[in-house]
C-alpha cells in the first residue's frame, strides 16, 4: 500500500471529499452486486431453510468431516512426497554429472508441463498395467499429485539455492566441506527457509488440487459433496458448502505463506523475498 | 509407505473381523445356520475369508441399486446382493464406489473383489473380465422430463441432446443406433439426473431399471416412456479366468433364487415403488472365451 | 494396443486438441480483462473498491477449480433460465474467473515492483494520478509483469483439463474417451501427454527467454 502512495500526492480536503464520495459509491454499487446475487438465490428458492438443512444436519455435518479427512490425508501424503522428490531432483539439476542433470531437467520439464489431471489419469489408468499390480483411487491420486509437484517443487528449491550469494558455497567449500556435505549442510538449509513462502503457496496448490480425485472415484470432499447433493437433491447447496470448507482451509494456509514472506522479508531483504537476485520472482514459481 | 498403509489397513480388517463377528449377518443370512463355510487352500473364496472383507464396487448414485446416504450407508438391491454374496463367504462386504467407466480396471487391478453395479454382461466386457449370474434383467429405455411429450420413444431422440454414462452400453447403442443425437456423457448418472432437471439436456438414457429408480427419487420432475428397446441382463463382475470363483458365486445365487433371500433382497428395494416384479433369470454358466 | 492407439484415433486427438487451445484463448482473454481491471480496483484510492478487489481475489484464489466448475456447471441452472448455458460456457468462464485471481495478482506485483522513486519524479513534473500510473509506472511494469503473466497463462492451459469433469471436449476428456475405446491407457495418456507438450513446452520457453531480458533489463 505503501508504495502504491508514492504515485499520487497525498489528498487534499477537495481529494479527500472525492475519495469518500467515490467510496461509497463503489461500496454502493458492490453492496448492489451482492444483494442482486442473493435476490436471484431467494427468487429460485435457493436460500430456503430446508434446502439446507439436511445438508447442514449433524449426519451431512460428518459426511463432509469425512471427505475433509480424506483430502488432507491424500494432501499431507502427496505433500512430503512431492518435497522429497523435490529436493532430489534441485539437487540433480544442480549436479556436477552431466548424465544426473540432463535425468533431472527432463523429469522436471516433463511432468511440469503436464496438467495434473492428466497424471493422475495416469495413475489410475495406466500405472497398474505398468507395474502388474493394483492402484488404489487415493495411491493414484498421491502419485499423480506427486509427479505433478516434485517437479515444481524442485524449481522453487533449485531457485532457492541459486538466490544464495556464492559466497555461502566459496566459505563452505574453504572450511573443507564436500560438496554434498556444503549442499547438505550449507546451502539447502538456507535455500528452503528463504522459499518458505514459494513452498507453503505450492502446499495450496497440493490441496486445491485433491478435488480432481473426484474424477476416479476418490471419495475426497467434492466427490462427497457430489453424492450428498444428489442424494438431498440439494445440489447447489452442497458444492457452496464444499467451497465454503475449501476457500476456509486454504485461506488458513494461504495465510501462513504470506506471514512467512513477511518474515522472509525482514530476514533477508526485499530482494530475497522476491527471489530476484538472479531468478524470477518467487510469486511466479508457485503454479496454481 | 504404501506398505505400511496396507499393513495398517489388514490389521484394521483383522481386528474389525475379529469384534465385529456376526453382528450384521443376520440381517439377510437367515437361510443358512452360522457355521462358517472352508474352502480349499488357494481359492479366491479362501483367500477373501481369510481378508475378512469381500471388496465391492457398486453404484453410489443409483436410487434403489446402490445409493449412498447421508449417513454413510450404501443401499439399494445391487448392495443387498453384494452382502448375500459376502454372507455365503462368512465376511462383511466393503464397499466402494464403481463408476461405469472404471469397473472393468477396477476388477483388473484388484481394487474390489466383485463389481455389482448395475453392469450388463456383454461379450465386450467378457474379454476382459467374468460375469457370474445374471440375477437381474432389464432393458434400455428413455427418461424424460415430466412434462415433455415430445419424445416418446428412441426415434424421437433424433437431433435431441440426449445423457448417459461414459463407458456403458446404452451410451453406445444410442451412438449407433441414434446418430444424429446428440450425446453427453458423464461419469454418472447422478450428473445425467440433474443436467435433465436442469434443463441441459432433453433425455436420459440407460437401462429402464436405473430410469426407475432415479424417477422414484424425483416423481414429481422425470417420467420413463417407451418400452425397453434392448435387453440388459445384470451381471456380477469378476477377475477374467477364476471358475471356482464364479462357480461359487452362481452356485450362491442359485441358492439364494431358491430360498427366498434373492426376492426379499428387491422386494426391500425395487419393490418399494414396483408392484410388479420380475422372477430371477436362470445363471449363464458360459464357457468363458480365450 | 500401442502405437496404433494413438494413430488409430488422432482425430480423436486433433479434436481435443482444438477444445483445448480454444478454451486456452477465451480464457486467457476473459481472465487478462477481467484480472486487470481487478488489479486497477486494488491499487485506486478507492477504499471499498480495493476491498472487493481483495475479496474477490482470496475466494476465487482458495477455492479449487474442479469446485468452482461443478458449482457454476450443475448450480447456476438451478438460478432459472437466465444461466442455463452450455457445458463450454461453464467451462470457460470458470476457468477465466479463477485465473483473473491470479492475473491480478501478477499485474499488481508488476505495478508494485517499479521503483518508488519513478512515481514520485513523475508527481513532481505535476503528473496527476491518471497519468502517473498510465505514463510512467504501467510501461515501466508491463516489462516486468510480461513473465509472471507468461506462467498464469502456462497454468490456465494445463488447467483448461478441468472441463473433463462436465464432458466439454478437451485433450483429457478425449484421452478417456480413448482409454475406453482401445482399453490401452499406457498409449492414450501418451499421446495426451505429447498433445500437451505441444502446447506447454514451446510456451515455457517463450517466458524463460522473457524472464532472461526481463531480469537484464532490471
Amino acid at each position: 500500500m505503501s508504495t502504491l502512495l508514492a504515485f499520487s500526492d497525498p489528498l487534499g480536503p477537495r481529494g479527500r471529499r472525492k475519495a469518500l464520495v467515490g467510496s461509497i459509491a463503489g461500496g454502493l454499487v458492490l453492496l448492489g452486486l451482492l444483494g442482486a446475487a442473493l435476490l436471484v438465490l431467494a427468487d429460485a428458492g435457493q436460500l430456503d431453510g430446508d434446502r439446507w438443512s439436511d445438508l447442514l444436519s449433524p449426519d451431512g455435518f460428518e459426511l463432509y468431516a469425512r471427505g475433509l479427512g480424506s483430502t488432507l490425508r491424500a494432501a499431507a501424503v502427496a505433500i512430503a512426497l512431492a518435497i522429497t522428490v523435490g529436493t532430489v531432483m534441485a539437487l540433480g539439476r544442480l549436479s556436477t554429472l552431466a548424465p544426473v542433470r540432463w535425468l533431472a531437467t527432463t523429469y522436471v520439464q516433463l511432468f511440469r508441463a503436464l496438467p495434473s489431471l492428466l497424471l493422475i489419469i495416469f495413475a489410475f489408468f495406466a500405472l497398474p498395467d505398468l507395474l502388474g499390480r493394483p492402484v488404489t483411487r487415493y495411491s493414484a491420486l498421491v502419485i499423480g499429485l506427486t509427479l505433478y509437484n516434485s517437479a515444481v517443487f524442485a524449481e522453487i528449491i533449485r531457485a532457492g539455492v541459486l538466490s544464495l550469494p556464492r559466497g555461502q558455497t566459496e566459505a563452505a567449500v574453504a572450511l573443507g566441506l564436500r560438496r554434498s556435505q556444503t549442499q547438505r549442510l550449507v546451502i539447502l538449509p538456507q535455500a528452503v527457509s528463504r522459499m518458505l513462502p514459494s513452498l507453503v503457496a505450492q502446499m495450496v496448490v497440493v490441496l486445491k488440487d485433491t478435488a480432481y480425485g473426484s474424477i476416479i472415484g476418490y471419495e475426497e470432499l467434492l466427490r462427497v459433496g457430489t453424492i450428498a447433493g444428489e442424494t438431498t437433491a440439494d445440489v447447489l447447496q452442497s458444492y457452496v458448502i464444499v467451497a465454503v470448507i475449501y476457500i476456509a482451509v486454504c485461506f488458513a494456509l494461504s495465510s501462513v505463506a504470506r506471514w512467512l514472506e513477511g518474515r522472509t522479508t525482514r530476514r533477508y531483504g526485499r530482494s530475497a523475498a522476491a527471489g530476484a537476485v538472479a531468478v524470477p520472482g518467487v510469486e511466479d514459481l508457485a503454479v496454481h | 509407505m504404501r506398505l505400511r498403509t496396507a499393513a495398517a489397513l489388514a490389521a484394521l480388517a483383522l481386528t474389525l473381523t475379529a469384534c465385529g463377528g456376526g453382528d450384521e449377518q443376520g440381517d439377510l443370512g437367515s437361510g443358512t445356520p452360522d457355521t462358517k463355510p472352508t474352502f480349499e487352500a488357494g481359492t479366491t473364496m479362501a483367500r477373501i475369508q481369510s481378508a475378512g472383507v469381500l471388496k465391492v464396487g457398486t453404484k453410489f448414485d443409483q436410487p434403489l441399486y446402490g445409493e449412498k446416504q447421508l449417513s454413510g450407508d450404501v443401499e439399494g438391491f445391487d448392495v443387498n446382493v453384494a452382502k448375500i454374496l459376502a454372507d455365503e463367504l462368512g465376511v462383511q462386504p466393503e464397499f466402494t464406489e464403481a463408476v461405469s467407466k472404471n469397473r472393468e480396471p477396477f476388477i483388473q487391478n484388484g481394487t474390489v473383489d466383485i463389481v455389482v453395479a448395475t453392469y450388463t454382461i456383454n461379450d465386450k466386457r467378457k474379454q476382459v473380465i467374468d460375469f457370474a449370474g445374471p440375477y437381474y434383467v432389464t432393458g434400455q429405455s428413455i427418461m424424460v422430463k415430466k412434462d415433455d411429450s415430445a419424445i416418446t420413444d428412441k426415434a424421437g431422440l433424433a437431433g435431441k441432446r440426449v445423457c448417459s454414462v461414459e463407458g456403458s452400453t446404452p451410451a453406445e447403442r444410442i451412438k449407433t443406433e441414434v446418430p444424429t443425437a446428440k450425446l453427453t456423457t458423464f461419469d454418472t448418472y447422478g450428473k445425467c439426473a440433474e443436467a435433465l432437471k436442469n434443463g441441459q439436456t432433453d433425455a436420459v438414457t440407460t437401462d429402464e431399471a436405473i430410469l426407475l429408480g432415479l424417477v422414484s427419487k424425483s416423481p414429481e420432475d422425470f417420467q420413463v416412456v417407451g418400452e425397453p428397446f434392448s435387453e440388459e441382463p445384470y451381471g456380477i463382475g469378476l477377475k477374467k479366468g477364476d471358475q471356482p470363483f464364479r462357480d461359487f458365486l452362481n452356485d450362491t445365487l442359485e441358492k439364494a433364487y431358491e430360498d427366498g433371500r434373492w426376492e426379499k433382497a428387491l422386494k426391500d428395494t425395487v419393490g418399494t415403488v414396483q408392484d410388479q416384479l420380475p422372477s430371477p433369470p436362470p445363471v449363464d454358466r458360459y464357457t468363458a472365451a480365450g | 494396443m500401442g502405437l496404433s492407439t494413438i494413430t488409430d484415433n488422432l482425430d480423436v486427438y486433433v479434436e481435443g486438441f482444438v477444445g483445448t487451445v480454444t478454451l486456452t484463448a477465451l480464457g486467457a482473454a476473459g481472465a487478462l480483462a477481467l484480472g486487470t481491471a481487478l488489479a486497477a480496483m486494488r491499487v485506486s484510492p478507492v477504499a471499498t473498491l480495493r476491498a472487493g478487489g481483495l475479496l474477490y481475489v482470496e475466494t476465487l484464489r482458495n477455492c479449487p477449480l474442479p469446485v468452482l466448475v461443478v458449482l457454476m456447471a450443475f448450480g447456476l441452472p438451478k438460478l432459472g433460465e437466465t444461466f442455463l448455458w452450455s457445458f463450454f460456457a461453464y467451462g470457460a468462464v470458470a476457468i477465466a474467473l479463477y485465473h483473473a485471481a491470479f492475473v491480478c495478482e501478477a499485474v499488481r506485483s508488476g505495478i508494485g515492483s517499479v521503483s518508488t522513486g519513478q512515481g514520485e519524479a513523475a508527481r513532481s513534473l505535476g503528473l496527476p494520478f491518471g497519468q502517473v500510473l498510465r505514463l510512467v509506472v504501467l510501461p515501466q511494469a508491463f516489462r516486468t509483469v510480461i513473465p509472471p503473466l507468461g506462467n498464469v497463462l502456462i497454468a490456465l492451459t494445463k488447467n483448461t483439463s478441468v472441463v473433463a469433469l462436465i464432458d466439454v471436449t478437451d485433450i483429457t476428456n478425449n484421452t478417456e474417451l480413448i482409454i475406453n475405446d482401445t482399453v490401452d491407457p499406457i498409449f492414450a495418456v501418451l499421446g495426451s501427454a505429447c498433445a500437451y507438450l505441444l502446447l506447454t513446452l514451446p510456451m515455457g520457453l517463450l517466458v524463460g527467454r522473457l524472464e532472461k531480458r526481463a531480469a537484464f533489463a532490471r
